[in-house]
């Protein structure tokens, strides 16, 4: 593989929100979708991260490495999206394979066409967000459309890639019965779904978007009452999907 | 299950029945009776019982008392009384309920004065909560009996009294108790005081042999103290209708008689940290026995813990509100070690160490006892995912390296106050507060002038007169600076603890340790995060300072962008651990009274909003009076990419070279561990275990959201059991002045976006 650079807007570490136990978490810069509810407009534009080297990468991920394998974690690759710098991200992940860590890949799927056989090969889970089952909905949401990431789910579940599903549940918004209800019925059908989690949507993110000068379409939105998550996770469960 | 309350009724007669082990019958050793007798426990949670209606009743009439204590500071003092272990009439809870008996007075919360320590002290404590000091007491101690506080002070000099002063050395044990000396109650139990007398008569047989010299006579006198000590224990124990001078011989008695000397400590001592040491699984081989003889069941079992926990929750001393400004919260570090694993590579885990835990939920979350897991990612699965369990409910356990103590201090190795470790029973140390790193570098930039007063307190250097501070220039000057606070530090601290042994002496404390004992001198250091990204601000950034018109800096312009310690980043973090280095180095060249062995830690307890109030504006941004960070913790907001990489920082500080602990206190959200409430204990057991292969020390763990403890401050009758860890101990969140509890709320809270 190719000695490559990405950009890259920061690193993290987290403990049980991006994957399995605690991880090094790997955000990179750019993102073709602009959903309503993001939390990081921060790393929307590819031109705004900082050019890094893989091997800077893989430099700060080794100081982890030994903490992250105690605590059984490993490394996220999210964003942004991963799939905006497809060598970039399938480098660190076939690098991460190689010193042994546990790798997952945190995606919306829409660019799930550049992902290739050899970088899902190195992905030992992915965080597939689907934003919503409606494709009106969706593409109001997101900007973007839908269909992509059902094939790319599809595909994980022919390759046999383990997938957790991620749901921001926004009232108004992704909250209607009979397309999470879809949805369901939809994961159901595929044999590779560990579990779905839902997220309540919240708006930590807001001051970012004061930061950079841009509106929050979503201040005024409410998060939603428990109820209501309970209600959509237990919507899930009825199809048989293990959710939180 | 019939059982007596009162624990001496239908006790066998042989209290060492069905025991294994030799050794430790032959002499006074209670690690061997451990590993000959103790039986580990490799399950889970599920054996625990709930409270009893019993030990609901006695707690709630406790509890009953705390609101109006909280409310009025104290519940009641007996003024009159100077007290010793014998000084005050049997108290009680409810003594027709009460399983474990004993109080430090005639009635529970009510507090006792400790005038040996000193009488301005007990004064000013008893007028803050409006008592009139007794005039007997004032005559007694005014005129007849010097105090320790009288002789530290007819011994200081000028030089010591400057720096306490400016407070750069400062929460100095000159006038209060100095505690963190651990006595091995289990001793009693085992044994019986009459034939800990004896092993006393024969270490004093020993010294009779020897010539007279100063350090002799100083021994004798010292064990005819604590054998008079342990007379007065039995003493005590009798006025409650037990008889100590005999072992144990059930359960029951086991944990009676260990507390009784326990007891007899707090009777007599103030100390500010009165640790109770590693006597879990001691007591789990007593527990043990009695259910396998049929004696007691499970309930049972787990009551006894219980009551023995609500008399540790109530221990009490009289503080003044200067005391109360440093350590917030009414603390006493009633400290108990669980857990940890044995030489031979047995965990030292038994179900007595989840009895314990399980006060938490059968009780209420509390900050008292001090619940101290010793922690090896070898532990039990089963015990570690409780213990994480536990914190993530309570917010009340902290977190101590096993796998760094044991090499060093064995594996009856026990915790005083909040990190400081011990061989139980064999180890003591001199308690020695800490200095303020922070503001000796002030001093070096000012040649030894005060930053707030303009005072020379450090002997005159020459100030740095530069536009821009210039980072080799700096290091030497602060290099000598800390030469200097070394020497007077260790200097201080040699008065003080030849005073307090001379006119405070742990009498019981002491009967309680071998002879003759190792002791550590014990420094330490507050300020390395302060200290650390000031220097991390002048090597990597641009600081202009700022002088007013005497010439003092004042203040500091950063331009640039520098690495602040906690990032998981070596050049901040490596400039912190040369820190650590060197002032041990520095401390090490001094010579300690009685020999002590010289350690440091980096610890603040809640002192760190007071060192903060009294250090200048700091080159790293911080501005005048700002609180420091607590113990060796980054700076508040400045640790960028969460717990772990904030948490690797603090485990670069070789714990070598701060052999006294090294503290990171941790708040996590409840997200922060994980979207699913069943993963996040799992995940706590991951972040320790990780930590502590690392070679992290001390973690306080504290699972909490902001807005909990904002609506607290609004609200505190909404929350009176909210426990949160500080700094090597755990308050009532409601108990901490407003100021402390801003401090909290304005440190890191690392979460999950």
């Amino acid at each position: 593989m190719p000695a490559t650079t990405g950009r890259i807007h920061s690193w993290d570490l987290s403990t049980g929100v991006d994957g399995p136990g605690t991880r090094f978490v790997l955000f990179v810069s750019g993102c073709p979708l602009r959903c309503l509810y993001c939390a990081n407009p921060d790393t929307w534009h590819l031109r705004d991260g900082r050019e890094t080297s893989v091997d800077e990468v893989m430099a700060e991920i080794e100081k982890y490495r030994g903490f992250v394998a105690a605590a059984g974690g490993g490394v996220t690759v999210t964003g942004g999206e991963p799939l905006l710098q497809p060598a970039f991200t399938g480098c660190v992940l076939r690098r991460c394979k190689e010193a042994g860590l546990h790798t997952a890949l945190d995606t919306s799927g829409f660019l799930g066409a550049r992902a290739s056989d050899e970088l899902l090969a190195d992905t030992d889970l992915v965080l597939l967000d689907i934003k919503c089952f409606d494709v009106t909905t969706y593409r109001e949401l997101t900007g973007g459309r839908l269909a992509p990431t059902l094939s790319f789910a599809t595909r994980l579940d022919r390759l046999g890639v383990p997938v957790h599903i991620r749901y921001v549940l926004v009232p108004g918004w992704t909250d209607d019965p009979s397309a999470v209800d879809g949805l369901g019925a939809f994961l159901a059908g595929l044999g590779n779904v560990d579990r779905v989690d839902v997220l309540p949507f919240h708006k930590l993110g807001a001051h970012k978007y004061d930061a950079l000068g841009i509106d929050f379409p979503l201040r005024d939105t409410p998060v939603p009452a428990p109820e209501l998550t309970e209600r959509v996770r237990e919507q899930f469960r009825e199809h048989g999907l293990r959710t939180l | 299950m019939t059982v007596a309350t009162r624990p001496d009724v239908d006790a066998p007669a042989e209290a060492w029945r069905g025991f294994a082990g030799r050794r430790w019958r032959d002499r006074i050793d209670v690690r061997d009776f451990i590993q000959a007798n103790f039986t580990p426990y490799v399950g889970g949670s599920e054996f625990l019982a709930g409270a009893t209606e019993r030990t609901l009743a006695v707690w709630r009439r406790v509890s009953a008392l705390f609101p109006e204590e909280r409310r009025r500071g104290i519940l009641d003092v007996d003024a009159a009384t100077p007290s010793t272990i014998t000084s005050h009439a049997p108290g009680y809870i409810d003594r027709e309920r009460e399983l474990i008996v004993g109080l430090q007075t005639d009635s529970p919360l009510k507090r006792a004065i400790m005038p040996n320590g000193g009488l301005r002290m007990v004064e000013n404590g008893l007028q803050a909560y409006g008592y009139e000091p007794d005039p007997f007491v004032r005559k007694v101690f005014g005129a007849y009996r010097k105090t320790h506080n009288d002789g530290v002070f007819d011994a200081y000099t000028p030089a010591m009294r400057a720096a306490r002063k400016a407070g750069i050395i400062t929460g100095l044990p000159d006038a209060y108790g100095r505690g963190r000396i651990i006595g091995d109650y289990r001793r009693v139990a085992l044994y019986g005081t009459t034939r800990l007398v004896e092993a006393k008569r024969a270490e004093r047989a020993l010294l009779d042999a020897r010539p007279s010299s100063p350090d002799v006579i100083r021994d004798r006198e010292e064990l005819a103290e604590q054998i008079r000590a342990l007379g007065e224990l039995a003493e005590m124990a009798a006025s409650y209708g037990c008889d100590v001078t005999r072992p144990a011989a059930t359960a029951h008695e086991a944990v009676q008689w260990l507390y009784f000397g326990f007891l007899a400590a707090v009777k007599e001592q103030n100390g500010a940290a009165m640790s109770l040491g590693r006597t879990s699984t001691f007591l789990d081989v007593y527990l043990q026995r009695d259910l396998d003889e049929g004696r007691i069941d499970e309930a049972r079992a787990q009551e006894l813990i219980d009551d023995f926990v609500i008399k540790l929750r109530i221990v009490r001393f009289l503080r003044t509100p200067e005391y109360d400004a440093l350590f917030s919260g009414d603390p006493t570090w009633v400290t108990e070690s669980i857990g940890g694993i044995g030489a031979d590579g047995r965990p030292l885990v038994t179900r007595t160490s989840f009895r314990f835990l399980q006060t938490l939920y059968n009780l209420g979350p509390a900050p008292e006892p001090n619940l101290t897991v010793l922690w090896s990612p070898r532990l039990p699965e089963g015990f570690k995912r409780f213990c994480a369990q536990v914190s993530i409910d309570t917010s009340s356990i902290q977190y101590e390296s096993d796998e760094l103590m044991r090499p060093r201090t064995g594996d009856d190795t026990a915790i005083a106050c909040c990190v400081s470790a011990m061989a139980v029973g064999k180890q003591m140390q001199f308690f020695g507060a800490r200095v303020n790193l922070a503001k000796a570098l002030l001093y070096a930039i000012n040649g030894g002038r005060d930053e707030l007063t303009g005072e020379q307190v450090a002997p005159e250097m020459p100030p740095l007169t530069g536009e821009y501070l210039d980072y080799e220039e700096l290091s030497a000057a602060y290099d000598r600076t800390l030469d200097w606070l070394a020497e007077t530090y260790v200097d201080a601290l040699n008065v003080i603890h030849y005073m307090h042994d001379k006119y405070a002496y742990e009498r019981l404390e002491m009967a309680l340790h071998d002879y003759p004992v190792h002791r550590f001198m014990a420094c330490g250091i507050a300020g390395l995060s302060v200290a650390t990204d000031s220097l991390s601000a002048v090597k990597y950034a641009r600081v202009k300072v700022i002088r007013d018109q005497s010439g003092l800096a004042v203040d500091y312009e950063t331009e640039g962008e520098f690495p602040p310690y906690g990032n998981n980043d070596d050049r901040a973090d490596g400039l912190a651990v040369d820190l650590v280095e060197s002032f041990m180095a520095k401390v090490r060249k001094h010579p300690t009274y009685r020999d002590a062995e010289h350690t440091q830690s980096v610890l603040t307890i809640t002192s760190n909003v007071v060192y903060g109030k009294h250090t200048g504006n700091t080159p790293d941004g911080r501005r005048a009076g700002a609180p420091f960070a607590p113990g060796a913790n980054p700076m508040n907001g400045r640790d960028r990419h969460g717990v772990v990489a904030s948490a690797l920082s603090v485990a670069k500080l070789p714990y070598e070279e701060a052999r006294d602990g090294v503290s990171l206190t941790t708040t996590i959200t409840p997200e922060g561990l994980g979207h699913d409430p069943g993963e996040r204990a799992g995940n706590l057991v991951g972040i320790l275990d990780g930590y502590m292969t690392f070679g992290g020390f001390h973690m306080n763990v504290n699972v909490l959201n902001r807005s909990t403890l904002e609506d607290a401050m609004e609200h505190p009758e909404k929350y009176p059991e909210l426990t949160i860890r500080v700094s090597g101990y755990a308050v009532n969140f409601v108990r901490l002045t407003r100021e402390q509890q801003l401090d909290v709320i304005s440190r890191t809270f690392h979460g999950s976006l």
